[in-house]
């Protein structure tokens, strides 16, 4: 990502001379991009030209060299002011004229340095520090009085996205959801990042986590085994979900049923309905998702799973949830805190059979994160492109389907 | 009638080295210097027609006699100088006094913007041409075309055996252009061949350009040129203009010929 960028103004007789056209071939020709933002070609002969052009390079040392050595040619570095700073008047109240953050890397202006916007999320405030030149994202619910925010556009400039440099169908990065398209090549690209992530998450390296953020659909579906088997090969790292889908991945383990279901026989069992309850008040009794796990009373599936390879697991309670089972977080301010603080580190993101679920984990990612949506109502994935997660690929085909298919191509036999 | 600023050599000499061509080991021979240039102001005067004023030449400041670099003179205005090196710089007062003191409305650059005057800005009626890279910065040049309603067209100047634009390029009266391409960049020289018709450019032999061809002086169909440039001469009457030339090469020392030793007074 060319992250480093300076807008330059050039004005004068710059067409006809050339001036421009040898401005912008020298950025490319030293490695560097640019954005022509505006160009107003003079009316008259006489009339000049003026071009502001941003530049943009892979390092300061190189957008330095850049702006060195097109400043002789007349580019002049656009003089920029810092970012504008009120305090909080209360706790959790941001001033008024508070710069609403976007998903897309940030940076402001502090005491005439760009600096990153660190943990980048739509909708969120910026806290500044001012003496350690440092800014970060903050909830308007976190914000403490007197903490400096940032105030008007002014010294904030939000940086476009760069195409990634795999060829694949991330590097599209196109919106449109259709349950026409063939899903066949995306689960295959999906695949091959996949594979790479948990190459570079058994080397350590930083943002190679995955993170799954899922619904009940998954179990109910058939989806459960090629999850938890994606999880035992290390290929998931961090799960997002509500009270359902562990209460029914253990009832199936429990009661060979979901929902009342069995499935092995496909159909309603007497009392079946009750199995999810009965589930939930076990695992209340034993204290644990962990301990039920650990103790051997929970034996297959996606927990079961999770806690063998210490999967970093977010229960996110809702209104309508029974129990719930311990560790699922009922405060929502709670919970969304708890799903933002294991967003840092995670390399790619699959939304899964949940609208709660993947437009919540949607709202926590910075747009450089390639998400894969999947849901069989088009709602979902459009919903999410709608509120600019257009990282996001949107697949329209049922949880379990998609699931197995990508187990399968990373080498399942399911 | 063409009217030209020009100051007597008097204490022309080479004191410091600001360019190639400059060596002090290289001293001036003053008397010849003395000579060639009232040479010079006879074939302006006398053949040519010109008008000359004359400056009052100033003990150590040796390159006063380059009037080309005093700045700018467009209808009752004018822009001096602001000289990028500091040895020059003490020029900028006298010549700001003497346009003070013939009546001009004198508009003043910032300090810190470079701008060699006349030696950097050349042109048609319609169209001028700025040097820079060398000795004037770019920036100026919207300034002064902001000032004058003028096009300029901004010119890289390469090499810095050129180090102005008239050492490298001259304007003649009937719309061609006399120039030295290599001393520009690729882009400039694409832009002058896309402005300029090319039955207009008349491009100066390399050993020619060395001697200064460029820095003529062209008023109506004279052209005043320093001698020992065969080829240029030859392309000045091909095109109907009457060649004058002139020895000059006590000036060359200093990296200067007639143009430079002349600043036009419209």
């Amino acid at each position: 990502m060319m992250h480093d960028q300076e807008t330059v103004l050039l004005q004068g007789h710059i067409i006809d001379s050339l001036i421009l056209a040898k401005v912008l071939d020298t950025i490319l020709m030293m490695g560097g991009t640019f954005d022509l933002e505006d160009v107003q070609i003079g009316k008259t002969r006489e009339e000049p030209s003026r071009a502001r052009i941003i530049v943009r390079a892979s390092s300061p040392k190189l957008l330095s060299e850049i702006l060195h050595a097109i400043q002789p040619h007349g580019a002049s570095v656009e003089s920029e002011r810092d970012c504008r700073l009120s305090p909080a008047p209360a706790d959790g109240i941001f001033p008024d004229e508070f710069y609403a953050t976007t998903h897309l890397p940030t940076q402001v202006r502090i005491r005439d340095q760009w600096v990153e916007v660190a943990r980048i999320e739509m909708d969120l405030g910026i806290l500044v520090d001012p003496v350690a030149q440092t800014a970060r994202t903050i909830p308007m619910g976190e914000v403490a009085q007197g903490d400096l925010i940032v105030t008007s556009r002014e010294g904030v400039r939000v940086i476009p996205l760069q195409r990634p440099r795999e060829r694949d169908v991330f590097s599209f990065m196109e919106s449109q959801v259709s349950s026409e398209r063939p899903h066949g090549h995306i689960i295959g690209d999906v695949a091959r990042r996949l594979m790479q992530l948990r190459a570079g998450f058994r080397e350590g390296k930083a943002d190679s986590k995955v993170l799954l953020a899922g619904g009940p659909a998954i179990v109910h579906a058939g989806g459960r085994e090629a999850l938890a088997w994606l999880i035992e090969e290390e290929f998931i790292h961090v799960l997002f979900c509500g009270n359902a889908l562990p209460a029914h991945d253990m009832e199936l383990d429990l009661y060979g049923t979901s929902l009342g279901y069995r499935h092995a026989a496909g159909r309603v069992v007497p009392h079946g309905h009750e199995h999810h309850l009965r589930t939930i008040n076990r695992i209340r009794a034993i204290g644990s998702i962990e301990a039920a796990v650990k103790s051997g009373v929970v034996k297959t599936g996606i927990m079961a799973a999770c806690v063998r390879r210490s999967v970093h697991v977010v229960m996110a309670g809702t209104i309508r949830d029974d129990g719930p089972l311990p560790g699922v977080i009922t405060d929502s301010v709670e919970a969304q805190a708890a799903m933002r603080a294991a967003i840092p580190g995670i390399g790619m993101a699959l939304l899964v059979a949940s609208t709660l679920h993947a437009v919540a984990t949607g709202n926590l990612l910075p747009a450089t994160i390639p998400s894969v949506c999947v849901d069989v109502n088009p709602a979902v994935p459009t919903k999410l492109a709608d509120r600019g997660s257009f990282q996001a690929v949107g697949l329209v085909m049922d949880a379990a389907s998609f699931l197995r298919d990508l187990a399968r191509e990373l080498g399942a036999r399911l | 009638m063409s009217r030209l600023l020009v100051c007597p050599p008097d204490y022309f000499a080479i004191e410091y080295e600001i360019n190639p061509w400059m060596r002090r080991s290289n001293a001036v021979n003053s008397d010849e210097a003395v000579r060639q240039w009232h040479h010079l102001i006879q074939v302006l005067e006398e053949d040519v027609g010109a008008v000359l004023e004359r400056m009052k030449p100033v003990p150590g400041l040796p390159d006063l006699v380059f009037t080309a670099n005093a700045g700018i003179v467009v209808g009752g205005r004018a822009v001096p100088s602001r000289f990028r090196y500091l040895e020059r710089q003490r020029e900028e007062a006298y010549f700001e006094d003497w346009f003070r003191s013939q009546g001009y409305e004198v508009v003043t650059l910032e300090p810190g913007f470079f701008f060699e005057g006349a030696g950097d800005l050349l042109g048609f009626s319609d169209i001028w041409f700025g040097g820079y890279q060398q000795r004037s910065e770019i920036r100026v040049f919207p300034i002064l075309s902001d000032w004058f309603h003028r096009e300029i067209i901004p010119l890289e100047l390469v090499d810095n055996r050129f180090y102005h634009l008239d050492t490298c390029l001259c304007p003649l009266s009937g719309g061609e252009l006399l120039y030295f391409p290599p001393a520009f960049d690729r882009y400039a020289q694409e832009a002058l061949a896309e402005r300029i018709d090319p039955a207009r450019r008349l491009v100066v032999p390399e050993a020619e350009a060395l001697k200064f061809a460029c820095n003529a002086v062209c008023v109506g169909k004279h052209v005043v040129l320093p001698a020992g440039c065969p080829d240029t001469e030859s392309l000045l009457i091909s095109r109907g203009y009457l060649p004058h030339p002139v020895p000059l090469d006590e000036f060359m020392k200093s990296g200067g010929s007639a143009k430079c030793l002349t600043l036009a007074l419209d």
